[in-house]
């Protein structure tokens, strides 16, 4: 056990030093505690630069609240933004509970959203199939599109060792241009960054469609997606936690080498942990697409699979927590969008982050303020 | 300091030196007055006294866990104590690093190296000096070295990596390390550990030269009879205090000695029973097997085990018997055939292994034998989540699960506050319980055991090898692999002898014996063993 | 036709950025820290310089405060992973989120295309006249890729000729081992986070005040400073390894974009002038090499059996072994 870097200070005239000490246990309470904490904390750092740098702190994070739970309307616009979150946020808390470090939710979404487009544009299903074939279909191929862009980082790692942070990275490029390709070459709508919208079939329902039913429900946009994403979240608690592979999982995730030990092969739980987590992300990509903008176009993510990172880690790769964490995400991008500077949302990630790391030590570590007695002064 | 009187007392029968407790009056080199040191949840040091005079070789003897290496990383300066008082040479000192302490004359070489191994033997000493100033001319050093090693009788290349060195050739560049620094005072922390018998002889000629120039010396260790063949004085520790400071060696048994480290009668007690030999549980033919930095750790293994019977390895570490095991259990792959109940299973998953009722304790208990932020429970499915009760289909029963672990808690007294508690909070003692609970709850009809009692206490290492024997008892074959000879000789019933690679010996319990086994875990081969022995002794000659 | 001295020239610019970026990442890798943060540092670096050069119209200063930015952003990870032994890889992943999020709010309102005081460009008298590599290499290039040349062999010595290095390596590789004789591993691996954020910062500062001037918002490095980290890998470490994969990495993006403007190539109609979306396959190439270069380096790491410093990404604790 260790002493840790004590730094003896002067105050009052005598010596003492902060030490962390390594703590035994660490009360229930301690965690949520200081999650909550660090975001606290890191909202007052965000509103600090955000003054530094000219805008009102209490008017943009305001404007965050209305714009995104001030009314029916845009609760729904949030949900919307949440459902890729939820699904990537999946991905990412599945991958890094293996210390599986998958950065590419953002280019297996783009690849899933590739592959359920290519169903209506290539296309894979005949036009006119009704809808209740085709959706399937695009889901099935959003979850491939997904796994197979996340297998590849996953053989690199496998046969080859190779750092996922980094191929995982250099795919997500890798798929902007693929999707850039496309959108701006076969399937382009005029020689604009988006194809032509897909047929009705092609849509994924959303409440506004009961309207006519249900006036009330008019103009919410909120769609089927929401829900596969909520029943993705249920399902892969449940495998994580109650079946033998999600067991496996864990015992990877902490110690590789006692895995190896217990006879569990690891090299084939990297692929299929990359693979599902990249059929989630591909999911998040299909009901993009498929729910919200009806056609494929250059940059419709405004970056779910790298928030996805954040939401994972606040969520502690839980994946029931994903979806409240999530959805809060979901304002921060919804209302983001308005919010002038344009990098503001994701400092505002990047600072909760850090300070949900920094605050991690104190579940470890105890801060304590020791008094040192100066020791020529016990003579016996 | 000034030396001692000269020293060239002759050895007695037992290699002791022959001299009067009034001789060793002296100047004290180091003093310790009153040491207190707390960690989360226990108080390492309680209250110690120690004093250590100039020249003499003081022994620190306590079981593992007493507090001995916490105090002498108090002393070295890696912890500062929460109260009491070091004087070196009679002066109150307080160090607040490493560093601190080797500017007072202190040299500490650790138990477990602390060394670099993609560096060369002078690199590692050179680390922390302050020359040379800005280039780094390796040349002037290593001779300057070279020399060093050769005035102290401590032979080593210092152009070497020290990867590429043994483990008896990277001690001496621990000890070369503090030497270079003019150290007055060393501390060796249980340093015969990883040793051969041969090698704990050279060693201890090279401590009572340094003794003879004017050095002093503290030697922590937890083996009696060592401790009675080295040391001047012996200063014995239990849980934190010191129940008798500063005792002559001449004037206490090795009963004694065990009283006071233990607080009780020490009789290790087993009975091994003759039991008939049974089927060959495991035979290797003429395995070949790499190591990790790809040079050959297995040339050639070949041996049999039957059931009921223990088959000791004793090895110096470095010299295949950890890959022995992991070929066996199918975490290496090797060339030749390993027969497990006549089946070939070399080179075959784990997983098949664990299938076949083969159970492993592993050396590295934090590393590879429990995941450390995992709970009780799943450490202790780790093996047999895949089968009923526990499994599911692909779901796993939870509460099943939970009542196998109360079980085994219970039943093998892992001391922990729940079956939730996460392993790394968990002692060494404990941690050795949980393994033996998973691995031998499962009735195996082959274990293998590499190291299973080092750094436990006493009564860890009491119900370990009880255990081991009543597994035997049930018709287990086992594998004992132990760098600790006298736990061999205590448990198996052959014993086979490993150096570099290959089976250099195998005896019979009874056929036996230290010093044969000792040259053989050395290199000498088996006519040059039984050619040496029919000399005259020579143990205690430098 | 394609120039190729223009592009071996152009790629050797390119490449003194991915030079910095990849050299500051093997100090603070070789004293056993990872440091994932590049890209937002080299954007901070980026955006820093820029604003400084054109609000005072002193580009050595840009440069300078870059340096500072970059490495004040390092300092950032350097309390979380070292004092808070917090895991590296998350740091890392935060700081470039935090360097991006903060450089795109810095730079709001920055002109994007910049005629702004750059840093300036020189020919060496007697090198630039040494046939081939001349007109390459010592022809009119910024300063700062000169500033390159030296810094790689100055790297290298320090690492493995001075005393400085022999401690650096030490506490990358087994820190107790300096520690127990002195050696104040927390202090040096602060030191090396910070050098590799000063260098990050230069690198940044590179792209907008030397090679491709003007602020473009997270464009402007667009990926660069994971690239440099790749480079590190595949440069299993070495400061010449890296210069080497750097230098190569420029000219062969270099050669892509020049790919794409002729009408025929060798003869044959060149397919990205014929036909506009094939260029995005040429966007990809630098990435895929990316990924081409890591396997070449696992797969030597795994040969030979060396690879890494033993202690990257393990928090130093004293008294407390492995994770």
């Amino acid at each position: 056990m260790s002493a840790g870097p004590g730094r003896p200070s002067r105050w009052a005239g005598s010596l003492f030093s902060v030490r962390l000490e390594p703590r035994l246990y660490a009360p229930r309470w301690l965690s949520p505690a200081l999650t909550i904490g660090a975001v606290a904390v890191a909202l007052v750092l965000s509103g600090i630069i955000l003054a530094v740098v000219g805008a009102d702190p209490i008017r943009v994070y305001a404007h965050i609240l209305r714009s995104s739970f001030g009314s029916i309307g845009v609760i729904s616009d949030t949900l919307v933004k949440a459902t890729p979150l939820i699904l990537t946020g999946l991905a990412c808390a599945l991958a890094f509970r293996m210390r599986l470090w998958n950065i590419g939710a953002e280019g297996q979404l783009l690849l899933g959203a590739w592959a359920a487009s290519a169903v209506v544009l290539l296309p894979i299903v005949p036009a006119g199939t009704p809808g209740f074939i085709v959706l399937p279909v695009m889901l099935v191929a959003g979850f491939l599109g997904g796994a197979f862009w996340g297998l590849i980082p996953g053989f690199l790692k496998a046969r080859f060792g190779v750092n996922e942070i980094i191929a995982t990275l250099m795919l997500n490029y890798i798929a902007f241009s693929w999707i850039q390709y496309w959108v701006f070459g076969p399937w382009t709508e005029g020689g604009f960054q988006m194809t032509k919208q897909f047929p009705p079939e092609a849509w994924l329902p959303r409440l506004d469609d009961l309207a006519d039913t249900y006036p009330v429900l008019s103009g919410l946009t909120v769609h089927t997606g929401f829900l596969i994403a909520v029943a993705a979240a249920v399902v892969l608690w449940f495998v994580l936690e109650r079946s033998a592979w999600g067991y496996e999982i864990r015992l990877i995730g902490d110690s590789p080498r006692a895995a190896r030990y217990a006879g569990i092969r690891i090299a084939r739980n990297i692929l299929l942990v990359f693979a599902v987590s990249g059929g989630l992300a591909g999911l998040a990509g299909m009901t993009e697409i498929s729910g919200v903008v009806h056609r494929l176009q250059d940059n419709f993510s405004p970056g779910y699979g790298y928030t996805a990172i954040i939401v994972a880690y606040l969520a502690k790769f839980h994946p029931l927590r994903v979806v409240p964490v999530a959805i809060l995400f979901g304002a921060l991008i919804l209302a983001g969008r308005e919010i002038q500077p344009s990098g503001v949302p994701a400092m505002i990630q990047g600072i909760i982050l850090f300070c949900l790391i920094a605050s991690e030590v104190f579940l470890r570590y105890r801060v304590s303020i020791v008094r040192r007695a100066p020791v020529a002064a016990e003579a016996r | 300091m000034t030396g001692g009187p000269a020293r060239n007392a002759p050895s007695g029968p037992f290699g002791m030196d022959e001299r009067r407790v009034s001789e060793v009056e002296g100047p004290l080199a180091v003093e310790l007055r009153g040491i207190v040191k707390r960690f989360p949840g226990v108080v390492a040091n309680d209250g110690v006294d120690f004093a250590l005079r100039v020249g003499e070789v003081h022994a620190l003897l306590g079981e593992n866990g007493a507090g001995k290496s916490t105090l002498m990383n108090i002393l070295d300066g890696l912890y500062q104590p929460d109260a009491g008082v070091i004087r070196i040479d009679g002066q109150p000192v307080a160090f607040g690093s490493p560093r601190d302490a080797i500017a007072a004359g202190l040299g500490m070489v650790h138990q477990h190296f602390t060394l670099v191994a993609s560096q060369t033997v002078t690199e590692n000493i050179l680390i922390g000096l302050d020359r040379p100033r800005f280039r780094l001319r390796l040349a002037r050093y290593d001779d300057e070295i070279a020399r060093l090693a050769e005035t102290n009788g401590l032979h080593v290349d210092p152009r070497a990596k020290v990867w590429q060195l043994s483990v008896g050739e990277q001690q001496r560049v621990e000890i070369l390390k503090v030497l270079y620094r003019g150290a007055r005072v060393l501390i060796m922390d249980e340093p015969t550990a990883v040793l051969a018998p041969q090698e704990i002889d050279d060693l201890f000629g090279t401590l009572r030269s340094m003794t003879a120039a004017g050095r002093s010396i503290i030697f922590i260790s937890h083996k009696l009879g060592e401790v009675l063949e080295i040391a001047d004085r012996i200063t014995v520790m239990r849980r934190g205090r010191v129940t008798a400071a500063g005792l002559p060696a001449t004037s206490v048994t090795k009963g004694q000695l065990a009283t006071l480290m233990v607080g009780r009668e020490v009789l290790e007690n087993l009975e091994r029973i003759p039991m008939p030999p049974g089927s060959v549980a495991l035979a290797l033919e003429g395995v070949e097997a790499d190591g990790d930095k790809g040079v050959p750790a297995l040339r050639g293994v070949s041996l049999e085990l039957r059931a009921g019977e223990i088959l000791g390895i004793a090895a110096v570490a470095g010299n295949g018997q950890s890959e022995l095991a992991e070929v066996v259990t199918g975490l290496r792959p090797c060339r030749g055939r390993v027969l497990i109940d006549g089946q070939d299973v070399a080179n075959r998953p784990v997983r098949e292994a664990i299938g076949r009722g083969v159970s492993h304790v592993p050396e590295d208990r934090t590393g590879v034998g429990t995941a450390p932020n995992l709970s009780i429970v799943d450490n202790l499915i780790m093996k047999s989540y895949r089968a009923s009760p526990i499994a599911h289909g692909w779901a796993m029963d939870m509460s099943a699960a939970r009542g196998v672990a109360t079980q085994l808690k219970d039943g093998y007294e892992i001391a922990a506050p729940t079956i939730d508690t996460e392993a790394r909070l968990l002692s060494g003692g404990n941690l050795q319980r949980l393994i033996l609970a998973r691995e031998i709850d499962s009735r195996p009809r082959l274990m293998i055991a590499v190291q299973p009692t080092r750094g436990l206490d006493v009564g860890a290492i009491e119900s370990t090898h009880r255990l081991l024997l009543e597994r035997r008892a049930a018709g287990a074959a086992i594998l004992l692999i132990s760098e600790d000879l006298d736990e061999i000789l205590t448990l198996a019933d052959r014993v086979a002898v490993m150096y570099e690679g290959r089976i250099t010996g195998q005896f019979d319990a009874d056929e036996a014996d230290v010093e044969r086994i000792g040259l053989l875990m050395t290199g000498a081969s088996a006519e040059e063993a039984g050619a040496i022995e029919a000399a005259p002794a020579s143990r205690g000659a430098v | 036709m394609i120039d190729l001295q223009l592009v071996a020239a152009a790629g050797i610019a390119t490449g003194t950025i991915l030079l910095f970026a990849a050299v500051g990442e093997i100090l603070a890798e070789r004293s056993g820290v990872l440091n994932l943060g590049v890209e937002g540092m080299m954007l901070i670096g980026a955006v820093v310089g820029y604003a400084t050069a054109v609000s005072t119209g002193n580009a050595w200063l840009g440069v300078v405060l870059a340096m500072l930015a970059g490495a004040m952003l390092s300092l950032l990870h350097a309390v979380v992973t070292i004092t808070f032994r917090a895991d590296q890889v998350v740091s890392g992943l935060a700081l470039t989120f935090l360097g991006t999020g903060l450089a795109r709010v810095l730079g709001e309102g920055l002109s994007k295309a910049g005629a702004i005081a750059l840093l300036p460009r020189l020919t060496i008298p007697v090198l630039s006249e040494i046939p081939i590599l001349g007109p390459v290499a010592f022809t009119d290039q910024s300063i700062l890729v000169y500033v390159g040349y030296l810094l790689v062999p100055a790297t290298w010595y320090f690492i493995n000729g001075t005393r400085a290095g022999l401690h650096l390596r030490a506490v990358g590789e087994e820190p107790a081992a300096a520690d127990a004789l002195g050696v104040n591993v927390y202090r040096l691996r602060y030191q090396y986070v910070l050098a590799g954020g000063l260098l990050a910062g230069l690198a940044g500062a590179t792209i907008t005040l030397a090679i491709q001037p003007g602020w473009f918002g997270a464009l402007t490095v667009n990926g660069r400073g994971w690239i440099a980290i790749g480079l590190v890998i595949f440069a299993q470490w070495s400061p010449f390894r890296a210069a080497f994969g750097a230098y190569l990495f420029g000219a062969i993006v270099q050669l892509t974009l020049s790919m794409q403007l002729p009408p025929t190539i060798l003869g044959f109609p060149n397919p990205f002038f014929e036909y506009h979306p094939n260029t995005f396959f040429l966007d990809m190439l630098p990435y895929a090499l990316v990924l081409v270069a890591l396997v070449l380096g696992s797969r030597e790491a795994m040969r030979k059996r060396i690879g890494a410093p033993a202690a990257l990404g393990i928090p130093y604790v004293r008294g407390e072994r492995g994770r």
